[in-house]
């Protein structure tokens, strides 16, 4: 699904360039759930923005179900984004004066999806969630769990191979925080990818594999005892 | 682009940031409104000294005094007088004049006018046939003074509007007599003309005044029209004839009181090139000030962006194409600024219209409206307007990055 190698990436600003990726090798297959954790400034968000195709790589090589991505036009990266890969981020990211429903409905309208159509579909990912009740509250009336949840739903309506977490318990108490987590993991049962950013080791002790980075280098991976009772 | 999703998707952000899009609609609705207001009262004013031009654009005056230069053994103090011969000699030599006339005004004061028990004391005009065209009489009752009453010297007249009234209070005027210093004269018509001062006159046939009340050959002024000539044809034209008739009349050509003349065709002009020098200055007034209220809606959707940078990146994350922000934007200032605008067009006319019907309509300020050419000028150039308005802010709007927007305070 996701194969990286040599993946390099600096940041510069004004005369001063900060070297954040520095050689990165990384192979994700697909249904696989795998946490990326390190301390802030490892890379670890950096490295999530290159593989939501939110930022541009330096050097290396990035595929993406088996398509090189490189010299992406904005245009072009939009359509992928929209087709494979649905975000999770930390603060939710809702819009404020859409209600859940519409917000949920959003990366359908993106795909030229008629409004009574991306409604009812929005609803459907909704009850999946468990929030159907709420789907004509705004996010300000929402708890910070349901608003992540609403976010969850919105990522998976378009139906992504991907998703791509950056820290989606940080804003959430441990109670929440453990029921979003089920929620990924119910999401990865049905064969999508889960890709989630945390420093949080419990959460991380909840994927199926560990990757930690540290400077801007993978320091270890390593399988967790979920995957093992899996397998 | 332009399906029915993306407009649904712009009204529905309008709708809930209600007064965001009420302070971006006042601006261009001001400017609009300005605009309207500053072109209907140019034409207002236009068309009320236009108005002032009642007598017949292409009528030139010429009248002799009194002599100031020493000239071919005449000394100076030479009183000029046209006479019927002057009349005739202009007919003969220049064929480009129409509607000839002599006229002498016989001052109301000295001549009284009455009719049974009403007097009145109005100014009579001996004149020509060709006199009543030059003034552009418009005839109320009756007729106007025509040839024959000239050739048989018939005790006729034709009376203003004000001299039918004072005189003849409702009664019908035509067919009865009125005595100017006793002697009868038969009114065959009533005329009306724009301005009052002109109306409170009588025109009786020059043939006849040179009968009774000013016995002799003197014509007094001399007018004439002179067809559709430009207004350096009408220039050449009258300096000529000024020339020929210095000539005849033994005057230095240089000798400003001696000969006098109007060339109304020339002040026409010159009043009309005023006013479209007053109509482009408030034009480029009016279209400032809609510039003002377009930056005003720029500047608005500028803070827009910012305000939904957020937004925006959400967006972009989700599957947005730089394309799709900037319809976005462009869209929401182009609604703005065409429903503002035509509201602003509406306004403005509405009050023109609320002006011309509830003033009264003087020599400097009548009916004012701007026509429907103008109107549309405006309502297009709003839209294009909108469209620029809204282009920079959507430009910075799609250059929006995605992490830079989502990055948590």
């Amino acid at each position: 699904m996701i194969s990286i190698s040599e993946l390099h990436k600096s940041y510069v600003t004004g005369l001063n360039s900060l070297h954040v990726l520095k050689g990165i090798n990384l192979t994700i297959e697909e249904g696989e759930m795998v946490s990326i954790m390190g301390s802030s400034g490892s890379g670890k968000s950096t490295l999530l923005n290159v593989i939501g195709l939110l930022d541009a790589y330096d050097t290396g090589k990035y595929h993406l179900n088996g398509t090189l991505m490189e010299n992406m036009s904005e245009t072009k990266a939009a359509w992928y984004r929209n087709q494979m890969i649905g975000f999770v981020f930390q603060s939710f990211n809702l819009i404020a004066f859409k209600n859940a429903m519409e917000n949920v409905a959003l990366p359908l309208y993106y795909q030229k999806v008629g409004r009574r159509k991306r409604n009812k579909i929005a609803m459907e990912y909704l009850e999946k969630v468990g929030l159907a009740d709420w789907a004509h509250h705004t996010p300000n009336e929402l708890s910070g769990g349901q608003k992540q949840r609403i976010a969850i739903a919105r990522a998976l309506i378009s139906k992504p191979k991907v998703i791509l977490a950056d820290e989606p318990t940080g804003a959430l108490d441990t109670h929440t925080s453990y029921e979003v987590m089920e929620l990924f993991k119910e999401i990865n049962n049905a064969g999508i990818t889960v890709i989630i950013v945390t420093h949080e080791k419990d959460i991380s002790e909840r994927t199926k594999r560990i990757i930690h980075l540290k400077d801007g280098l993978i320091e270890k991976e390593y399988k967790t005892k979920l995957n093992l009772s899996y397998a | 682009m332009l399906d029915f999703g993306v407009w649904h998707e712009i009204l529905s952000t309008m709708r809930k940031n209600k007064l965001r899009t009420f302070l971006t609609s006042f601006s261009v609705f001001w400017g609009i409104f300005i605009l309207m207001i500053l072109l209907g009262s140019g034409n207002g004013l236009q068309k009320g000294v236009m108005h002032n031009f009642s007598d017949a654009m292409n009528s030139v005056w010429m009248w002799g005094g009194r002599t100031t230069i020493a000239h071919a053994g005449y000394n100076t103090g030479r009183e000029i007088s046209f006479k019927n011969d002057d009349i005739e000699f202009l007919s003969n030599h220049f064929e480009e004049i129409e509607n000839l006339s002599g006229r002498i005004h016989l001052w109301g004061g000295a001549y009284h006018t009455s009719y049974k028990n009403n007097y009145g004391d109005f100014g009579i005009q001996a004149i020509h046939t060709g006199h009543q065209v030059t003034e552009n009489l418009q005839l109320t009752k009756g007729r106007l003074l025509n040839l024959t009453d000239m050739e048989k010297f018939r005790k006729v007249a034709v009376i203003g509007r004000i001299v039918d009234e004072r005189l003849f209070k409702g009664e019908d005027p035509i067919g009865k007599y009125v005595n100017i210093n006793g002697i009868p004269f038969l009114v065959v018509g009533v005329f009306d003309d724009v301005h009052d001062g002109e109306v409170d006159r009588l025109y009786i046939p020059m043939t006849v005044a040179q009968k009774t009340f000013r016995p002799g050959t003197q014509v007094g002024t001399m007018t004439f029209t002179i067809g559709d000539a430009s207004v350096e044809e009408s220039e050449a034209l009258v300096a000529e004839i000024k020339e020929q008739l210095a000539k005849k009349h033994k005057v230095n050509i240089d000798d400003q009181s001696a000969l006098g003349t109007f060339n109304a065709m020339k002040e026409y002009r010159q009043m009309q090139a005023l006013f479209q020098g007053i109509n482009i200055f408030v034009g480029i007034i009016g279209f400032f000030t809609l510039i003002a209220g377009l930056v005003g809606v720029s500047n608005i959707m500028l803070i827009v962006v910012k305000e939904r940078t957020k937004e925006i990146g959400i967006r972009k994350a989700i599957g947005a194409t730089p394309a799709s922000i900037i319809g976005l934007i462009i869209l929401e200032a182009l609604i703005i600024t065409s429903i503002a605008g035509y509201f602003g067009l509406l306004a403005g006319i509405s009050l023109l219209e609320l002006i011309a019907s509830n003033m009264p309509a003087s020599d400097f300020f009548r009916n004012p409206g701007v026509d429907f050419r103008i109107a549309i000028g405006a309502a297009v150039l709003i839209m294009i307007a909108g469209m620029l308005a809204g282009f920079v802010p959507a430009r910075r709007a799609s250059k929006i990055k995605p992490i830079v927007a989502l990055r948590d305070e």
